[in-house]
Order: structure tokens, then sequence, then C-alpha cells
């Protein structure tokens, strides 16, 4: 992008907080969401799902089933399609199992009726005869010599010889001389981490919608984060051509990358393909719990080494994350996003992903960063702790800036950390007097962000209005953020903009809502479809006018000479052009297709206050304040609805969410009532500081802020606890049974 | 699933004897709306009380306490004007039951005879001494709240008996009560351990007290002992630590996904030690702490 395009001030637009288009839908009941969409003779499904957590497929009996009233179709792995390779497959045998059920809760067979009780009288109904075989649930457990094999052969080329079958996956990366750096050190402290698997824990199930008749075309409404990455999925798995299948993106109730996967939409498919009738398919909350993503459970060793002053001389870490029954676990971002905030001369990481008889792990905001920001700013704390050093000054010495080879390879540029740093030294928070029993925690976490695919189109009306297509389903007010990118670029006002979540039939591919992309990417692509109708109107009123194109500017929403050799002509307002675009050579049309790599990474700070009720180990999170660079805030409220969600999310995380397994293997708390994410009562305010470090690849400098939030929580928290506390939590959640063992353990020595 | 709505405890009681398979009565429903729902259980016959005449009543005894209908729910009682001054701990533990939406539907006697373990009504009223009226075919007795649940689920209750009636004792003189239960959140949770006493002073020293713990037992326990720990006393120090050794030697609970034994143990003492100052401050007529 040449310079001269880029905008960081003199807005208009962008940086105010109009309210989002979508909210009066959603206030009033009106936004539909995956189950709230109907089809005349629709049928309702069912799934049934392994109760074992690993075991041998050895019959399916459907015909009780199938006699049953009211019951239409019945798949299995059998009407999937055959020859599949690579992810495919492994979506596949996830979706529906093939040999073998692999996790509690994995599909292996699902059923159609004409009522949603039925259908679930009929599952029940469905004779599945299995033979159960030895489980494993705990990574490191999982690693072990005498561990139960998951799946031979699933291990790619990175894999070291002589692991265990279950390390699928190895990462290994840094610079320097870590021996020689520690040798330098006045302090090295080493320590070990562990985290519990959590889920994105969004509010709305998976459902859909799905029709596919005997010609092979059909058509998909789905709450998903990316509808295209859905269409191709789905066509590999049913064996159909990509673009036979149309995929309509519902509103969504929260996906936090939860919803970046697929997981009941092809079964959906299947059943309409077999009944030839609409299949609607919503997931209970247990079957959410049970089959689809959690984030990775983890196991971590950290060293670090420091001088008295505070210098980091050297820091390594092993990071073992287990991703379920299949190849994924993010322990290459884990180890990468690790040592991100520091300028190390000598850093080394190494990763392993480890297959369990768990659920196929999804995307949670920030995949594997907030764990390695947990157990690396745990053991900074502890350092500073020792060595008597304030912890936000020791991490500004140590501050990653531009120009500071980071820890995973490249070379920052322009980076917002400092500045995040600075904020946080200079928040009211971080003087204020604690109250006895209370600790303070802070902890920078780091995220890379995304660009990728991204498609948009910009239509003009005859009145002036615009019509706004991008293909990234909105899961943080992005609709708002691109009408204010769209009026700052055309000049009319925020409310002149529709934006509509297009579907896959209307747009070219656009890939997934996902690595804090859409306001970056969809907003870059906005930008420069919106420039490119700019051009178009400027090119009729020229001709209008009789003077060459490049005579005519843009201003304030009206054509204008570019100067005073031009000629005289009155501005020519934006409804002017479109009134007569038809008669002067057609609809206008603005769009941008590209895949925009220039997403700039972004860093922030936490401060956090916890109270531990010493009797009960009960923590309380009193005060929390979030530091943030966001580049460039299109609409601040959303940023800011951004940092406190990524904050609330990693209390849950920190305090009390965690998949808790029996010696069965099957899941214990795949309901909210056990599974406790935090509720409104267990929140302070969450205060936020906005920080501004324009990114160089965004017209307007803007950063994705939807996952950095979620780093620095986990870190954050356990330095307030283990403060407050008096004793050291290395292992998540840091739940009041917990803690009170700790405190005894320190008691008895 | 027969659904019946009577106006009369006679007509309910009738249709209950009758029934084949399993019975449920439909008070607030927190509890068998959502079994139905859960697909944990589905009853043959659901017979809502809600249609019969008084179960919405909260009246004065001639002796001076309380009866409350069947169907008054918790945000009923909180209402209620001189209900929460006799028995603050009893109305406060029905009234945190879940959220603000199921505090307008639970029910005392529904949180009864789900008989679950960590019900959180059950200890504030076995401590405050509440009976309920149990009526059937055969006629009608009045039983103590602790007799009630056998069990995880289960109840003393015959096929075709039901609650007609819940009855709180006069509160009397220089009385005070209190529940208090253990969550990792601050609401919307199963107690971990709960616990409910009751107490009346002569000054200040203690002379009476019933302490109640939930969840670390399969059913609720009156625990004589922690009672008999803070009698005689003025809740110092001495009489406090008693208490909490006692209260977590009452404990038998389990190790699972809510709670561990040993977590259970010792926070059923921090709690007993807790509540005891609350009904204590109540019973002195200290402001509540
Ligand atoms: C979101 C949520 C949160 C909850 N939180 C809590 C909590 O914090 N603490 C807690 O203790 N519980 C909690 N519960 C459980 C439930 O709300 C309570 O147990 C409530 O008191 C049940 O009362 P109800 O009137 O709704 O009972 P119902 O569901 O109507 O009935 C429950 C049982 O009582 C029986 N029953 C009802 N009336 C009679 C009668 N007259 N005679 C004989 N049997 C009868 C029924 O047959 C049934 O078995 C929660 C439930 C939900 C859904």
């Amino acid at each position: 992008m040449a310079l001269d395009d880029r905008k960081t001030s003199g807005f208009t637009q962008v940086g105010t907080r109009p309210n989002r288009p979508d909210g009066l839908d959603k206030v009033t009941g009106r936004a539909r969401f995956g189950a709230d969409v109907t089809a005349p003779g629709m049928l309702f499904a069912t799934i049934v799902r392994s109760p074992h957590a690993h075991a041998r497929i050895k019959k399916i009996d459907s015909s009780k089933a199938e006699a049953l009233a009211g019951v239409k179709g019945v798949v299995t792995r059998a009407d999937f399609a055959t020859g599949l390779t690579g992810e495919n497959w492994n979506i596949l045998e996830n979706v529906m199992a093939g040999d073998t059920a692999l996790y509690d809760g994995h599909a292996v067979a699902a059923v159609a009726a004409t009522s949603a009780l039925i259908a679930r009288d009929a599952a029940k109904l469905i004779e599945v005869e299995y033979e159960i075989l030895p489980h494993v649930t705990d990574v490191d457990a999982a690693m072990a010599d005498n561990a139960p094999v998951i799946r031979e052969g699933a291990a790619d080329k990175s894999v070291p010889e002589g692991m265990h079958p279950n390390v699928v996956r190895y990462h290994e990366s840094g610079h320097g001389d870590v021996d020689a750096g520690f040798a330098e050190a006045d302090l090295v402290i080493e320590d070990h981490f562990r985290t519990e698997a959590t889920h994105q824990g969004y509010i709305e199930p998976h459902a859909c919608l799905a029709t596919l008749g005997g010609d092979g075309k059909g058509e998909l409404w789905c709450c998903t984060q990316g509808h295209w990455n859905v269409q191709k999925i789905c066509a590999a798995l049913l064996g159909i051509e990509t673009a036979n299948l149309r995929v309509t993106a519902s509103e969504i109730g929260g996906g936090f990358g939860g919803k970046t996967a697929v997981f009941i939409e092809p079964v959906a498919l299947a059943l309409a393909r077999k009944t030839n009738k609409p299949v609607k398919l919503v997931m209970p909350r247990p079957d959410v719990f049970k089959a689809t993503g959690p984030t990775a459970s983890t196991s971590m060793d950290i060293k670090i080494g420091m001088k008295k002053d505070g210098t980091i001389t050297a820091a390594q870490g092993v990071f073992r994350l287990q991703g379920g029954a299949f190849p994924g676990a993010p322990m290459e971002f884990t180890a990468m996003c690790a040592f991100a905030p520091y300028a190390l001369k000598h850093v080394h990481q190494v990763g392993y992903d480890v297959i369990t008889n768990r659920p196929k792990q999804a995307a949670y905001r920030a995949p594997g960063s907030p764990m390695a920001a947990f157990a690396v700013e745990s053991v900074i704390d502890e350092l500073c702790r020792k060595l008597e050093l304030d912890p936000i000054e020791t991490r500004l010495k140590n501050a990653s800036k531009k120009g500071t080879k980071a820890s995973f390879g490249p070379m920052f540029d322009q980076i917002g950390l400092v500045e995040t740093l600075e904020a946080a030294k200079a928040h009211p928070h971080y003087s204020a007097p604690l109250k006895p029993g209370q600790g303070r925690g802070i902890s920078c976490g780091f995220w890379f962000n995304h660009g990728g695919e991204t498609a948009v189109t910009l239509a003009l009306s005859e009145d002036g209005t615009a019509q706004l297509a991008v293909g990234t389903p909105d899961i943080g007010g992005s609709r708002a953020s691109m009408a204010l990118m769209a009026a700052e670029e055309l000049g009319i006002p925020y409310e002149n903009i529709r934006v509509t979540i297009a579907d896959t039939a209307t747009l070219g591919y656009n890939e997934v809502s996902h690595g804090s992309r859409v306001t970056y990417a969809s907003g870059l692509a906005t930008i420069e479809a919106a420039r490119d109708a700019v051009g178009k109107l400027c090119a009729r009123a020229a001709a209008k006018w009789g003077i060459p194109e490049d005579a005519v500017k843009w201003e304030n929403g009206c054509a204008v000479p570019s100067g005073p050799n031009a000629g005289d002509f009155d501005p020519m307002p934006i409804a002017e052009i479109t009134k007569r675009m038809g008669a002067t050579g057609g609809p206008i049309v603005g769009h941008f297709e590209a895949t925009p790599e220039g997403a700039g990474v972004s860093f922030a700070t936490h401060i956090v206050d916890a109270e531990v009720d010493p009797e009960t180990g009960k923590t309380s999170v009193v005060r929390y304040t979030v530091v943030q660079d966001a580049g460039k805030a299109i609409h601040p409220t959303y940023v800011e609805g951004q940092y406190q969600g990524g904050a609330a999310q990693g209390i849950g995380w920190a305090l009390n969410e965690e998949y808790i397994y029996g010696d069965d293997g099957r899941l214990q708390n795949a309901v909210f009532l056990d599974y406790r994410i935090p509720v409104a009562s267990d929140l302070p305010m969450i205060d936020t500081v906005i920080v501004e470090v324009p990114n160089p690849g965004h017209p307007y400098g803007v950063r994705g802020v939807g996952e950095t939030s979620i780093c620095p929580p986990l870190a954050a928290i356990a330095n307030a606890v283990s403060a407050a506390a008096g004793v050291r939590l290395r292992e998540l959640p840091m739940s009041p049974p917990r803690i009170l063992a700790a405190l005894e353990r320190q008691r008895d020595g | 699933m027969q659904y019946h709505t009577p106006t009369s405890f006679d007509d309910a009681i009738a249709i209950a004897a009758q029934a084949d398979g399993v019975t449920r009565f439909l008070a607030g429903g927190t509890d068998v709306l959502v079994q139905m729902r859960a697909d944990i259980l589905t009853p043959d016959t659901l017979i809502n009380v809600k249609g019969i005449d008084g179960v919405k009543d909260i009246t004065r005894t001639p002796e001076g306490g309380w009866q409350i209908g069947i169907a008054v729910s918790g945000a009923e009682m909180t209402e209620h004007p001189e209900l929460g001054r006799d028995w603050p701990g009893v109305v406060e533990a029905t009234d945190l039951i879940g959220s603000t939406q199921v505090q307008g539907r639970c029910t005392m006697v529904g949180n009864l005879c789900n008989a679950s373990p960590a019900a959180d009504a059950v200890p504030a009223m076995v401590a405050a001494g509440i009976t309920v009226t149990v009526s059937g075919p055969d006629g009608t007795r009045e039983v103590a709240v602790e007799d009630i649940p056998t069990g995880p689920g289960k109840t003393s209750l015959a096929s075709g008996e039901m609650i007609t009636r819940i009855t709180l004792p006069p509160r009397g003189e220089n009385g005070g009560d209190a529940y208090l239960r253990f969550i990792p959140r601050t609401e919307m949770d199963i107690a971990v351990v709960g616990c409910g006493i009751n107490l009346r002073v002569d000054g200040d020293t203690i002379t009476e007290a019933r302490v109640a713990l939930g969840a670390v037992a399969p059913t609720v326990r009156l625990v004589a002992e922690a009672a008999e720990a803070i009698i005689g006393t003025t809740l110092d120090d001495a009489a406090l630590a008693a208490l909490a050794e006692a209260a977590s030697a009452a404990c038998s609970p389990i190790d699972d996904k809510r709670g561990t034994i040993k977590f259970r143990t010792h926070v059923a003492g921090v709690l007993a030690q807790r509540a005891a100052r609350i009904a204590y401050a109540r019973a002195t007529g200290q402001k509540d702490s």
C-alpha cells in the first residue's frame, strides 16, 4: 500500500460510537440465529454419541429406530464421502466416527424424524455395540511409554524418533545460546505449569438447517464464523461440488474461535440427502461441551534467567499440548507467543502436539497464547519478587520494540508494547493502595493477528446510500466498524450504509472470522472498495463536466474539481450522480479482493487486584484494568467490548473453568451448572485503556483486538492470586480447593 | 404423560394414589421441568399443585409461628413484610436459589422433595425446626424436615402422599437464624457446603441451638455435637473452635467435580463459625455483620 493512501488523523466518522446496526434486531428478538429458521416439511435431527472414551464400534443396528413412526432416515459413516485425506479426513472422522469412537460424545450415527421428540426417542433405539479400549485423557500420561495408542501413524515428519505415537507434531524455535545466557544470570528460576482445557462457552449452541437434493444442489443456513469454510468442508465430506452448496451465515451468538470449525453441518446435509427433506439440527448444550472444540490443555516447563537489574539473560520453554483425538493442538503458537514480548539474546522453545481421548480442540481466542503467558509471566513475576524489582519497570527494560528480533524469528515493525506498559504504569490502578488479603498482578500478552482471503463489494443505490456486502460473520460489532470506514471514505452518514454478511453465492471466498482479522482485513477491503466506488463516481462527474477523470476529487460526499485549473463547477453530491447512474454507464459498484498480509501484531498489559479468602480459598477479582494497543480504534465501544470480553473469559479460565474427566474417561461437567463460566456478579467493572500505535499495514492503522485481550489474564490473575495468598499457584484453574491445598502445603512447609 | 391440575388437596392425593409409574408434583418446576427437558426423567403423571386453594398463602399460626403454602416462591417469602424479620435465615436460604428468574418460581417443598443433598433451603429449615404436614390416602402426619429426605433423590413419602403445609415454629424472644453456603461463584451454583444455624440467647449466653449441614452427606445433617459446642457459651473463640471441629467431624462427603472430601470437611467448619456469628448477632440484637 502506498504511504499516501494512509490516513491516521482528521477522521470525521471513525472513532465515534454510533449504535450498532444489528442492535435493535438483537434487543427486540428479530435477529435470526442458527435455530431460528424453519422450512416447509422440515425434519428434526438428533445425533447418537459414544458414551465411551475409546471404543471399537462393532455394530450399529438402526432397525428399531427406523421402524418408529415419524422416523425418516438414519445416517452413519457410510453416508459420507470416502477416500478423503489430510485435514478433511480428520474432520470427517470427528464429525462421524469410523471404526472407533475416540472420545466421550463422539458422533456415531444420526437420525431425522418429523419431530424433535421423535428424533430423541429414535436415537435411543439405535443400538451400538462397542468393544471398550483403554483410554487416556491427560497430556503427560498420553506421552508416557505405557500410554494406549490413540491412532498409529497419526504423527507427521516433524516428530523426532523414539517418541510415543501419540505425539503427532513437534516444533522447535529460537535463537542464541540459552546455556550461555543462563550462565550470565544472577537468578535462574525453572518451574512447571499446567492448565486445563476450557470451552469457548458461547451462549448459542451450534444449529443449522440443511437441504440437499438428488441433483447434488444444497442450501445450508448455519451459525458459523466462516461460511465459505463450511461450504468447502461440507462439499468435500459429502462428495459434492463446492459451488453447488450455498451457505448462509446466521446471526451468531458467540464463537470465540469455536465456530471456525465444522461439526453438525455435514450430518444435517447427509440426513437431508437421505430423506430428501430439509433437516434442522440443534446441538443440546451437553453435546456442545462434549463434542465441539474446547481449547487444549497444557503441561509446560519454563526456565528464565535474570540479572539483578532485571535484564533477562535467557529464556526457554517446553510446551506440551493435547488437543483431543486429532492433530492440531496449537503448540507452535504457544511456543512462538511465549517470549514474544521480550527482546532476548538467547531464547529456545519446544512444542509437542499430543493426541488423547478428548474432543478435537478448536480455536479459542489467540489459540495457545494465553497458556504460554500464564507460565512465562508467572516466572517473570517470581523473578521480580525475589530480586525486589518493579514488575512493570522490569518488563519495560526487556520489552520488544520496532527492530527487535522476535523470539519466533522475524523483526518487529512498529509495535505498541512499551506504550501499553507506560500507560499501565501511569494508570491510577497501578499505584492504588491494596487492602489486607489482596494482591496485585501484572502481565503482558502477545498475539500475531491475521489477514487472510477477503472479498467485499459496495453497491451504491440511486439515492446515494450504499449497500456493503462483506463475507466475515460479525462476531464483535464489525458491521458498525465497516459502516464507519465506508462512511469515512464516501463522506456520507453512517446510517446511509447498510452492511450485510453476504452468502457464499454472492461474494468471492472469505476466510473465517478469526485471527482478529475482520476489522483489519474486511475493513481494509471495505476502504478499498469504497475508494474504488469513489473513483467511479469521480469519473461520472468528470464525464458530465467534460474534464479529465483525474481532474476530479472526492470531498465530503461530493465530486469537486481537483483544483482551480480543472474548471469551475459546483460540488456534485453523491445522490446526484447515483440518481443518473443507469443512464451514465450503469450501476456503480466498488469492490476489492485480496489477501492482505500487513496485520500488525498486538500487545497488551493487564493489571489485576485479587482477594483470597484464606479460610475457603475463594478468590474475588476486585479490580481489573486492560491496556491494549488497537492501532486505531474504529468504534471504540466495540474495542472496549473486546478488551472486557477477553478479561472476563480469562477470569473464568483462571479461576473456575475446566474440563473434568472421570477415571472412565467421561466428561463429568458437560452443563453450565458445573462448567463454571463467570456470572455477571463474579466480575468487577473492567476498566479499559485504548493505546493507539498505528499498524503500518492498514490504511487507518488498525490492528486486530479480539484475541490479544485474552492473552494476559491467566497470568495477571495468577500473579495477583499468588501475591494475595502468599503462595505461588502453578496450575489452572485456581479453584478454591486447589488454593486451600496450596496454602496448607505452605503451612506444613 | 398425564398432566393434572387439581383444585384441592383431596383431588391431588386421589390422583397420586391411583397413578401408575412415576409421579411428580409440579410446584415451581425448576427441578421437574429441567429434568424433563434434559431427558433425565419423564413422569407418567404430573400433578400441578398451584391451582389448589391457599397454596400461595403465608399466614400466622395461633401460636405465633407461620404457615407457608406449598407453592410460595422464594421471592414471595422475601417480599413478605414480617416473615423475614422472624426467620431471616430460612428466607435467605430459599431466596438465594439460582437466579432472579428461578427465585420467582422455586419453593421450599420442591427443594426438600427433590432431595438433593445440596439443597439450600433444607439446612435452614432443619435448623429452624420446621415441620411439614404429609397427607395421603391413609391420613395425615406431621413430620420434621430432617426426616423427609432419606438419600439423594429419595424421600420418606409413600406413594400417593404429598406435602400439604409447612409450619414454622414461633420465633419467640432473643432468637436468630442464618444460612450460608459455599459456592465458587457468586450465584447460579450448587452448594459445595451449606450450613444453617438457629439459636436463642439469654443475655450474651446461648441457651438453645440447632446446627444443620448440607452437601456433606447423602442427606442433610442435624449436628447435635455442634449445637452443644456453643450452647452455654458466649460464642467466644473456644466455642467457635469447638463448633468448627464438631461440624467438620459430622461430615461424610464425597469427592466429586464440585469439591473434595477434604475441602468440604474443612469449609463446613468455616461456614458453621460464620453462620453462628450472624445468627448470634441477630439473636443478641446487633446489626448484621
Ligand atoms: C438454574 C437453576 C439454579 C438452581 N439453583 C439452585 C440453588 O442454588 N440451590 C438449590 O438448592 N437448588 C437450586 N436449583 C434447584 C431448584 O430450583 C430447587 O430445588 C427448587 O427449590 C425446587 O423447587 P420447585 O418448586 O421448582 O420444585 P419442582 O421442580 O416443582 O419440584 C421438585 C420436586 O419436589 C416434588 N414436590 C413438589 N411439591 C411437592 C409436594 N407438595 N409434595 C411432595 N412432593 C412435592 C416434585 O415431585 C419434584 O420431585 C436450581 C435450579 C435451576 C434450574
